[in-house]
């Protein structure tokens, strides 16, 4: 079990930021992430994107934006685990919390701080009926593992650059590869997309354009997927395996079942310090709500530094707490 | 051109209202649907990386501006986007949109 102090959900700006904030009252941050890397949507969807309203900065690519963040946090420390969702938040009898991950990570915390963005970022699945029925049994929508294919028949659906360099790669590996894409062309990238084409032309994959998902079939396990193709009539393809690659999609995911109150997908708050209506659970940055709230960067910083203030007391009981400049007092590492 | 922006929207249940908008109003056809009350999440607030305001464009197509680079690669992933298909983010409010009328396709 990793123990800490403060235990925040989500490693975009606010989360990182909230390190620092923490950190200054000399309480230990662990960070947990869906993503498997540090920054969030920032570093997730728009690395390269100049920001204008980060004050001091008139302007800063994200990417950049988190790199300082990390830069600025690193005297406190702050420990990370990665590429896991958390599932779990369990009040223990001494109101500390346990939070547990989808990968079976427990971290004990005197102090939960959500600070999940837009949500974590899920696959985007497809509306055919029947398809959740079939989910591990020969449908996903991530490939974890591509041995799994081998000598399978697959089926790929969607036009990005994950479908795209799955059905290459795959096309190795399983007995067939069947590319099913709703348009005739791919946006992906150009050199995926000519590979495709021509691994098609050579008969090494079966390359369905202008088609759909339709339907899914089998007995326990998936043995068949429907397609209908351009001359909208619907065909049945035996397949093994369907993998549907329609991008990511932030979603509030096991959050919405915490017990807190929760408005338009995003988690209610005190203004006064960013608490949740349930004890030492806090909520900064995009994925909290008040009256007035902005889902500014910015906002979600200063939300943190209020949120570190609060929490204290539950971190250093018997302590009191005054309040101090880092102009005065500098950046004490621990 | 008009200085009302008339818009008839068909929500999720099928149900059709026009909505009437002042001219001169810098707002994306998203924010105007939020502030109606649509039951829209716009997640990401704008930047076409979410799709929760995917909207089919019944009339009107011809009125809009093309469609970005943005939006082209987000409606690429979506699994049932279509020809009709826009982000509503990404359309600005203008008189030219007079007599639009769209559906709202997010599942949300």
């Amino acid at each position: 079990m990793i123990k800490t102090d403060i235990c925040i959900i989500g490693a975009g700006p606010v989360g990182l930021f909230a390190v620092f904030e923490t950190g200054l009252l000399k309480m230990r941050c662990h960070l947990i992430d869906a993503l498997p890397q540090i920054g969030g949507q920032l570093s997730e969807i728009y690395p390269h994107k100049p920001i204008y309203d980060i004050p001091g900065f008139p302007a800063i690519n994200a990417q950049q934006l988190v790199d300082n963040l990390i830069e600025q946090i690193h005297p406190f420390n702050p420990t990370f685990t990665l590429g896991e969702r958390v599932e779990i938040v369990a009040r223990q009898a001494d109101g500390t919390y346990h939070i547990m991950s989808n990968e079976g990570t427990v971290i004990h915390a005197a102090v939960v701080v959500i600070a999940g963005g837009l949500g974590s970022f899920e696959p985007r699945k497809p509306e055919i009926p029947g398809l959740a029925d079939f989910e591990g049994r020969g449908v996903s929508y991530m490939v974890k593992n591509p041995e799994a294919y081998r000598d399978k028949r697959v089926v790929v659906a969607g036009g990005g650059d994950s479908a795209l360099d799955w059905t290459v790669f795959l096309s190795d590996v399983a007995a067939m590869v069947t590319l099913v894409h709703r348009s005739d062309s791919f946006r992906g990238a150009p050199d995926s997309a000519e590979k495709v084409f021509s691994l098609a032309e050579r008969g090494k994959i079966n390359l369905l354009l202008q088609s759909n998902l339709s339907g899914v079939r089998g007995n326990g396990s998936l043995s068949h997927v429907g397609i209908i193709g351009k001359d909208k009539t619907e065909m049945l393809l035996e397949a093994d395996a369907l993998i549907p690659l329609f991008g990511l999609s932030p979603k509030l995911g096991p959050i919405a079942d915490w017990g807190l109150a929760i408005d338009k997908s995003a988690i209610v708050v005190d203004t006064s310090d960013y608490s949740t209506g349930v004890e030492r659970i806090y909520a900064i940055g995009d994925i909290n709500t008040y009256p007035g709230k902005l889902k500014l960067i910015l906002c979600g910083f200063h939300e943190a530094a209020l949120m570190a203030q609060s929490a204290f007391r539950y971190v250093y009981p018997d302590e009191k707490l005054s309040f101090k400049y880092t102009t005065v007092n500098g950046v004490n590492a621990f | 051109m008009a200085d009302t922006i008339h818009i008839t929207v068909e929500n999720q249940l099928g149900e059709t209202r026009q909505l009437e908008i002042p001219d001169g109003i810098n707002l994306s056809l998203m924010e105007v649907l939020k502030a109606s009350d649509y039951n829209i999440l716009a997640t990401c607030g704008g930047m076409a990386l979410c799709a929760t305001c995917h909207i089919q464009v019944l009339e009107g197509m011809n009125t809009l501006e093309q469609r970005g680079d943005a939006e082209l690669d987000m409606l690429d992933t979506l699994p049932d986007a279509d020809d009709q298909s826009r982000l509503a983010c990404q359309i600005r409010l203008s008189p030219a949109l007079d007599g639009l009328k769209i559906r709202i396709f997010a599942n949300n």
